[in-house]
């Protein structure tokens, strides 16, 4: 075989790596992408960067209570809660949970998404009515008013938090994904692959699914910041899990606590703005990532 | 007549692994302005290449290794990408050979015409709507399908879709790969008359990349033809279809059915196949498979001369042409090969 | 075994289009593709499917490898109704008959290698793994891809467009299936490789009873393998019968056309205007009565008010009022 060890690698394929390749041309893609790197580093590495346990009921040299502290004093960065927590590794240790929620989510909703896109778009006729019956109904239901109910009424965790979501958001993936698939249905090398005997599965696995995973990681990445943000709404609004440490629920201990009214901008400030940075940093890299998918028709 | 395009001593490279595919080598031909020029020859031998390096739409593993394109004054070989992509559409246009895929499957055949119409050709949206009406008319489509989505046309309304886009702007030069391959002889005859029309109303020209010989007949005033890679013969059609010069062209004729002479008997393809162009033999690339091969044929490549006016030829044995000719129109000569 | 492979009777494929409003507005919600077409393709039969552009000719192919099922009337494969095929004998089916696509480019998964596309029936069929090899090999042989181990490990978009489509081919052919739809598949071959590809037609259907449907717009070249020739207009057969008394008297007056407006590889051919003009009307709307009416050189009232029935002069069936007298 002459030329078949030399062979470069297919145009076609780096296609797809240019999809999943992060969008680096857009420089508010790339401040996201800055963001949700320190965002990530501080999530894995959250016990080796706070300085305390984020729970921890934390005294000071005199064994007073070390509440209400400013940043600064005594060695809190950023001060301490009313019960004596340390702020810092709170924010530290909230990254952490938000990672979690918002990976979770990502990748529920993705995958579910995904299947019923898959679903609906190939098979169609009843299948595909169904799913979308289904999706219709998911697009009925109030977003947030629904999260709240199930997580009010199930035992509070971050899990039935995602599950939730996850319940809610498959269905704009679900759409996108069975339209997308819709047309790759009808590309010759599909057709193709039917008329040589290929069976469903095969087809669905080997010709359909390689063109849609990058949507599929598009929407799961809308998904992170739209996680973290009910997440954090959730457990503001009191229906989160209270062991966990997240930022809402940092929010909701300081509005509690009145620190609102005590002027202690140094404990809602740093959870209400790591929120708006990671949120937005997500979103800007998606915005990023969707116009690499999709660059404005034009030739 | 004014040289609207020429091109001089062009090679295109696609690198595949450590390899370099030489598909068009150091070949050249003018297009006189206001001509409709065929560029035919065997699967494989580099028509594409050559047709889309013009346009500079090359495949991402290809390079131009030399030589030059005089477009209208301007070398397009070596013009930056931004003043390139200026003159397409406007002043170059392309018809691709894989037409029928060149539509985007998501939007309705009406916007991406009037796409193109408003983005390079400037126009406002009624105009636009009114000119996509036009071009569908002037390529035999019904103009309420301009609202379906590609694939829910045929084959042949792709390709003539993509043919209506490329005279979307009424371009100078329209270069076109394979573009009536999908059409019924009725249709393809519209549309080559109405090629024809624009050439003499507008002063269009056109390199048409075809295999049809009667396709080349009916429009093309010279033709070119390539084999492997390289020019080997060039000159107006009706000398190249009555006295080639070239041992390849004679052959074709003898592959090429006619429906209107009599019998249906065999066809008599040329027995072979073309060098491998990662590493091209020495001498004439078509000795392996030529009739007339002689020693000098296999070590030294013969080189293009015009050997009559406007005749140009890239053959050792061309001055027995006359001689040649008549043992090529037996079909034993080349059987002979096999 | 009865002697024919295919049977279509009064066959009809309409496409759905436009929405519930343009439903609402009165436009028309069917493109009628494929409108009542009979006939029987016998074993090792090769037939030439002539047709204007958007006439319905792949539309009848797909049906009749199933990539489409009728939505009126029957169409059959050795004797089963094809729609109706499930299990096994789907299976069965998927590997006795094949198609050529028209369009190579968008025919193989742009993701796979030649080596992969080949393959890919072969796994289908569970032909053995170590089998593989020689027979990609052989079936690329067999469209005069001279050479094909350099094709091999190639993506679609590094081969030229005459190598892809024999490469589309030769996956069509490599489980050496009964029965072919050939859709366009010398199209952008050039004259030397075609009449050896076409050579090898021949002998395909000579050696292995090869049954074709062979969709060209070039006469010449259905001339060369198909002894028999169908001639479709808007949906609709025209006129069928022997290849050569279609190309030296055709009766249809689209048939008609189409042979005259055939180009010869002379430079003196004629730039005469044809007899029709160009452009089908719309198959959302085909005109009542016979459809060719109002291109027809010959029309009268009646063509009109009736459909003409395809009717038996001499060797052929035309679907004309006036043809043959
Ligand atoms: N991207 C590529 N990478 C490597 N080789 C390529 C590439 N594109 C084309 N080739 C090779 O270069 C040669 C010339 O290809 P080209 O497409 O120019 O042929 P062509 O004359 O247009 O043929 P056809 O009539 O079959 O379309 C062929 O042998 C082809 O396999
Ligand atoms: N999926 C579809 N939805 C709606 N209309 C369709 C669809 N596929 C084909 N058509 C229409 O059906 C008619 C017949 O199409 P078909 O592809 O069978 O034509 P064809 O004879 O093969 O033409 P060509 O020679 O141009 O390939 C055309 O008018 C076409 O636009
Ligand atoms: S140079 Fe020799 S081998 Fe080449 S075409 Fe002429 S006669 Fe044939
Ligand atoms: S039936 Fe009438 S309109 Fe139709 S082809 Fe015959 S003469 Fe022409
Ligand atoms: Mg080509
Ligand atoms: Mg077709």
């Amino acid at each position: 075989m002459p030329e078949a060890a030399v062979i470069r690698k297919p145009r076609v394929l780096s296609r797809v790596f240019s999809a999943v390749r992060l969008p680096v041309g857009d420089p508010f893609a790339v401040v996201g992408l800055v963001i949700y790197a320190l965002f990530i580093v501080t999530a894995l590495s959250a016990p080796l960067i706070a300085p305390y346990d984020p729970t921890e009921i934390l005294y000071t040299e005199n064994y007073d209570l070390a509440s209400d502290l400013l940043p600064g004093e005594e060695g809190h960065v950023l001060g301490t809660t009313s019960l004596g927590r340390d702020i810092f590794s709170q924010i530290v240790w909230g990254a952490r949970s938000a990672l979690l929620v918002g990976l979770t989510a990502a990748f529920m909703v993705a995958f579910i998404g995904s299947i019923v896109g898959l679903l609906s778009g190939y098979f169609g006729g009843w299948v595909d009515a169904l799913l979308m019956r289904l999706a219709d109904v998911a697009f009925g239901i109030p977003f947030l008013p629904f999260v709240i109910v199930i997580s009010a009424f199930s035992e509070p965790s971050i899990w039935n938090t995602v599950i939730a979501m996850a319940l809610v958001l498959w269905r704009d993936t679900g759409r996108v994904i069975r339209s997308q698939v819709l047309s790759l249905r009808s590309r010759g090398y599909v057709e193709a692959a039917r008329v040589s005997g290929s069976s469903d599965l095969k087809i669905i696995l080997r010709h359909i699914t390689p063109n849609i995973l990058p949507l599929s990681f598009l929407y799961g990445s809308i998904a992170i910041g739209w996680a973290i943000l009910t997440e954090a709404s959730i457990s503001f609004l009191g229906f989160g899990d209270p062991d966990a440490i997240s930022w809402g629920f940092m929010l909701q201990d300081a509005f509690n606590s009145q620190a609102l009214a005590r002027q202690a901008y140094h404990w809602f400030i740093p959870p209400g703005l790591a929120i708006i940075l990671v949120v937005s940093a997500g979103f800007f890299i998606s915005r990023g990532y969707e116009n690499l998918l999709f660059p404005k028709l034009g030739r | 007549m004014t040289t609207l395009l020429s091109v001089k001593d062009l090679s295109i490279a696609y690198k595949v692994g450590s390899n370099d595919v030489v598909a068009v080598s150091n070949s050249g031909f003018d297009v006189p302005k206001g001509t409709i020029v065929g560029l035919v020859g065997e699967s494989g031998c580099g028509k594409t290449t050559m047709a889309r390096a013009l346009t500079r739409v090359i495949a991402d593993n290809a390079r131009i290794a030399g030589g030059e394109i005089a477009f209208d004054g301007q070398d397009l070989a070596a013009l930056p990408e931004a003043k390139m992509n200026a003159l397409r559409w406007r002043d170059i246009s392309f018809i691709p050979q894989s037409a029928m895929n060149s539509l985007d499957p998501v939007y309705r055949v009406e916007y991406q015409i009037m796409e193109v119409l408003r983005d390079r050709g400037g126009m406002t949206r009624r105009a636009a709507r009114a000119r996509a009406a036009e071009l569908f008319e002037m390529v035999g489509i019904d103009k309420g399908r301009l609202r379906d989505f590609p694939h829910q046309f045929s084959g042949g309304m792709r390709q003539r879709a993509a043919i209506a886009l490329a005279l979307a702007l009424n371009p100078k030069l329209v270069v076109a790969d394979e573009p009536v391959t999908a059409l019924d002889v009725i249709i393809q005859r519209q549309i080559l008359d109405q090629l024809r029309t624009l050439q003499r109303e507008l002063g269009l020209s056109v390199i048409m990349v075809t295999h049809d010989i009667s396709v080349v007949a009916y429009t093309c005033d010279r033709t070119v033809v390539m084999y492997a890679g390289k020019v080997v013969e060039d000159c107006d059609t009706a000398t190249l279809l009555n006295r080639p010069l070239h041992p390849y062209t004679m052959g074709l004729k003898n592959a090429f059915p006619d429906l209107k002479s009599a019998g249906s008997g065999v066809l008599t393809p040329i027995a072979g196949s073309p060098p491998d162009l990662a590493d091209p033999p020495d001498g004439c690339r078509f000795a392996a498979r030529c009739p007339f091969a002689a020693e000098l044929c296999r070590s030294t490549e013969p080189a293009p001369l015009e050997v009559e006016k406007g005749h140009i030829v890239a053959c050792h044995r061309a001055s027995e042409a006359a001689q040649l000719r008549l043992e090529a129109s037996k079909p034993q000569t080349w059987e002979a090969m096999a | 075994m009865s002697d024919s492979l295919i049977e279509m009777t009064n066959a009809q494929l309409h496409y759905k289009v436009g929405n519930s409003i343009s439903a609402m507005m009165g436009l028309p919600s069917t493109v009628k593709a494929v409108d009542g077409v009979s006939l029987t393709l016998k074993r090792g039969e090769s037939v030439g499917l002539l047709g204007e552009s958007g006439c319905g000719k792949t539309s009848m192919g797909r049906v009749l490898v199933r990539l489409e099922q009728v939505t009126g009337g029957s169409a059959r494969f050795d004797g089963k109704e094809i729609g109706q095929m499930k299990g096994a004998e789907l299976q069965a089916f998927r590997s006795r008959s094949q198609m050529i696509f028209q369009n190579p480019f968008d025919a193989v998964n742009p993701r796979y290698s030649i080596r992969r596309t080949l393959e890919e029936p072969l796994s289908n069929a569970g032909i053995k793994r170590g089998e593989w090899h020689d027979r990609v090999i052989a079936a690329l042989e067999l469209v005069g891809l001279g050479d094909p181990e350099q094709f091999l490990e190639r993506f679609p978009h590094q081969l030229s467009g005459g190598q892809l489509q024999r490469v589309v081919m030769a996956r069509a052919l490599i489980l050496e299936p009964e029965f072919v739809v050939a859709d366009e598949p010398v199209s952008m071959l050039d004259v030397s490789v075609r009449a050896g590809v076409l050579n090898v037609f021949r002998d395909v259907r000579d050696r292995l009873g090869l049954t074709a449907i062979y969709i060209s717009h070039d006469l010449a070249l259905v001339r060369y393998v198909c002894e028999r020739t169908i001639v479709m207009y808007l949906g609709r057969i025209m006129e069928d019968g022997p290849t050569e008394d279609i190309v030296h008297a055709p009766l249809h007056p689209y048939t008609q056309a189409l042979v005259a407006a055939v180009p010869t590889p002379h430079v003196d051919q004629s730039h005469a205007p044809l007899p029709i003009g160009a452009g089908a009307p719309d198959p959302r709307n085909p005109p009542s009565g016979c459809v060719f009416r109002d291109r027809c050189p010959l029309v009268q009232d009646r063509c009109a008010s009736d459909i003409p029935q395809p009717r038996k002069i001499g060797t052929r069936l035309v679907a004309c009022h006036f043809a043959g007298s």
